[in-house]
């Protein structure tokens, strides 16, 4: 079955809805409008964008460029992690921690998931690898970004009670327990969520995709199942690693907590007081 | 005692932390060069047993000297307890050792007795000393009073047992009966274990009434006793 293509007037009315959106948040003063016009524009520029690049990528199909692409993406989604934070890490460490958690998470399980699971010839297959790792990258960034942000905000909200608990004898370890464990639920609650109304209340991207594209509903939903535990698993492995990073980089060898570390930005003011 | 040669790594472990001091009798404390956020450098002795008063106006840093004694600012100098060196033990057991009392409490569990490795230990003594009985332990911590707060958290750092006691304003959120509760059990402790003891406070007659010496904190540096300036700046 032939997918039914777009035409430049369907995404038009569509963008209707949006600017209605927009206009009621102006009237309403929910500061939302500039937001919305602005991620619906890098919506559409980025995958029109990706769209010819994957084109290009299925008709010469090559691991170098595949692995360009795959490190724009990872480095892009490490910038995300980091202005995603109210407070963040100084330095190259504030990017580094984001991005190094979700290479050793995401690319790792995709790796696992293209070599052992679906074991195509060539392994990197861009029909499969790309879409697998943009998947992962996407949601593990949220979760990464959640979590580090949960956990960068209550150590500054809770710093005295973490001094106190120090002052008493406790580690550094001991001390953050309760913040770590909150911080790295947090991270995990989406796709925790995601999987446990899967088919319930909601009809995953991908399999949707899939179905709309002419698959076999079974298939579809067989590939959605997949994925759905690659990201579990990517999310609760990076979002494990950049919790246990921060930690270190927040506390030095004598178990000191080291807030000077942190940078904070402005959360961004609402329209209405434009 | 830990060897100094095991380094920061074995200090940081779990190991470490844990790790558990000899004493010899009456361990004394000797702060040299202690420095800390542009301030400093400060050198001071105090004796096992001996209670030393610490004034000063508001600003001076009375209490940054406090938290740098038990290595919760970065600091250059060294301290030592007795035999033991504080850059020798792992950060925990240094601060477990050097009991600081902070001048607000904080409490982040629901009942008094979980802020406490094993409440059944605290000494009953103790508890009554300062008007309470062992069912203090079953306390919400919401419905303390500022003062209750103030007199649990000495019970708290006692039950530590420090070898050494810093002080920042123990009775300043207490009433005068509670003021002579808390420091006939402070100087009991100090007196009993032999514990070097700083009492930091704003008023000279507590001073007075509780302290061997006195020294006052100024911008330019510490005056010890009758105005000898110790150290430099």
């Amino acid at each position: 079955m032939d997918v039914k293509p777009l035409s430049p007037t369907d995404l038009a009315l569509a963008a209707s809805l949006l600017l209605l959106l927009g206009l009621l948040s102006w009237r309403l003063r929910l500061g939302l409008g500039r937001q919305i016009f602005i991620a619906a524009a890098r919506t559409t520029v980025q995958l029109l964008l990706i769209g010819h690049v994957l084109r290009l990528l299925f008709a010469h199909v090559h691991p170098g460029p595949l692995l360009l692409l795959a490190m724009i993406m990872l480095l892009v989604a490490g910038r995300e992690v980091m202005v995603r934070q109210q407070r963040f890490l100084r330095g190259i460490h504030g990017w580094l921690i984001g991005t190094g958690a979700m290479f050793v998470s995401s690319f790792s399980v995709t790796l696992l998931a293209l070599l052992v699971i679906i074991g195509n010839t060539p392994w990197y297959e861009p029909r499969y690898s790309i879409p697998i790792l943009g998947m992962l990258l996407g949601n593990t960034m949220t979760g990464v970004a959640l979590a580090m942000d949960r956990m960068t905000e209550a150590l500054w909200q809770q710093r005295q009670v973490i001094e106190q608990r120090l002052i008493l004898g406790q580690t550094a370890t001991q001390a953050v327990a309760e913040i770590r464990r909150q911080a790295i639920r947090s991270g995990m609650m989406p796709i925790i969520n995601a999987m446990a109304t899967a088919g319930l209340v909601s009809l995953p991207g991908m399999m949707t995709g899939q179905i709309l594209g002419g698959s076999n509903p079974l298939d579809a939903v067989q590939y959605q199942i997949l994925i759905m535990f690659l990201i579990c698993a990517g999310t609760g492995f990076g979002t494990l690693v950049a919790i246990r990073w921060l930690e270190r980089q927040l506390f030095d060898h004598r178990h000191r907590l080291r807030l000077e570390n942190l940078t904070s930005r402005e959360r961004p003011t609402s329209e209405a007081g434009r | 005692m830990l060897p100094a040669e095991k380094g920061w790594r074995y200090r940081y472990s779990r190991a470490g932390c844990r790790e558990s001091i000899q004493w010899g009798p009456m361990p004394d404390l000797e702060v040299r060069n202690l420095c800390f956020r542009d301030r400093g450098p400060y050198s001071f002795h105090i004796a096992g047993g001996e209670c030393v008063g610490l004034r000063g106006a508001s600003g001076t840093g009375k209490s940054l000297l406090l938290r740098a004694m038990v290595d919760l600012d970065q600091r250059t100098g060294t301290m030592r307890l007795g035999a033991i060196q504080a850059d020798e033990v792992a950060a925990p057991l240094w601060r477990r050792m050097v009991g600081l009392l902070p001048a607000e409490s904080y409490w982040w569990l629901e009942s008094v007795g979980e802020h406490f490795a094993d409440f059944s230990k605290v000494k009953e003594d103790v508890l009554v000393a300062l008007g309470f009985d062992r069912s203090v332990g079953n306390w919400h911590v919401s419905r303390l009073s500022t003062g209750e707060k103030q007199r649990l958290a000495i019970i708290r750092l006692l039950a530590n047992q420090p070898r050494c006691l810093l002080l920042d304003e123990p009775t300043a959120s207490l009433d005068q009966c509670s003021v002579s509760q808390v420091e006939e059990l402070l100087i009991r402790y100090c007196r009993d274990n032999e514990v070097p003891m700083l009492w930091v406070s704003h008023d000279p007659a507590q001073l007075g009434r509780v302290c061997h010496r006195r020294f006052l904190m100024e911008n330019k540096g510490l005056l010890v006793g009758a105005g000898v300036l110790q150290n430099g700046c």
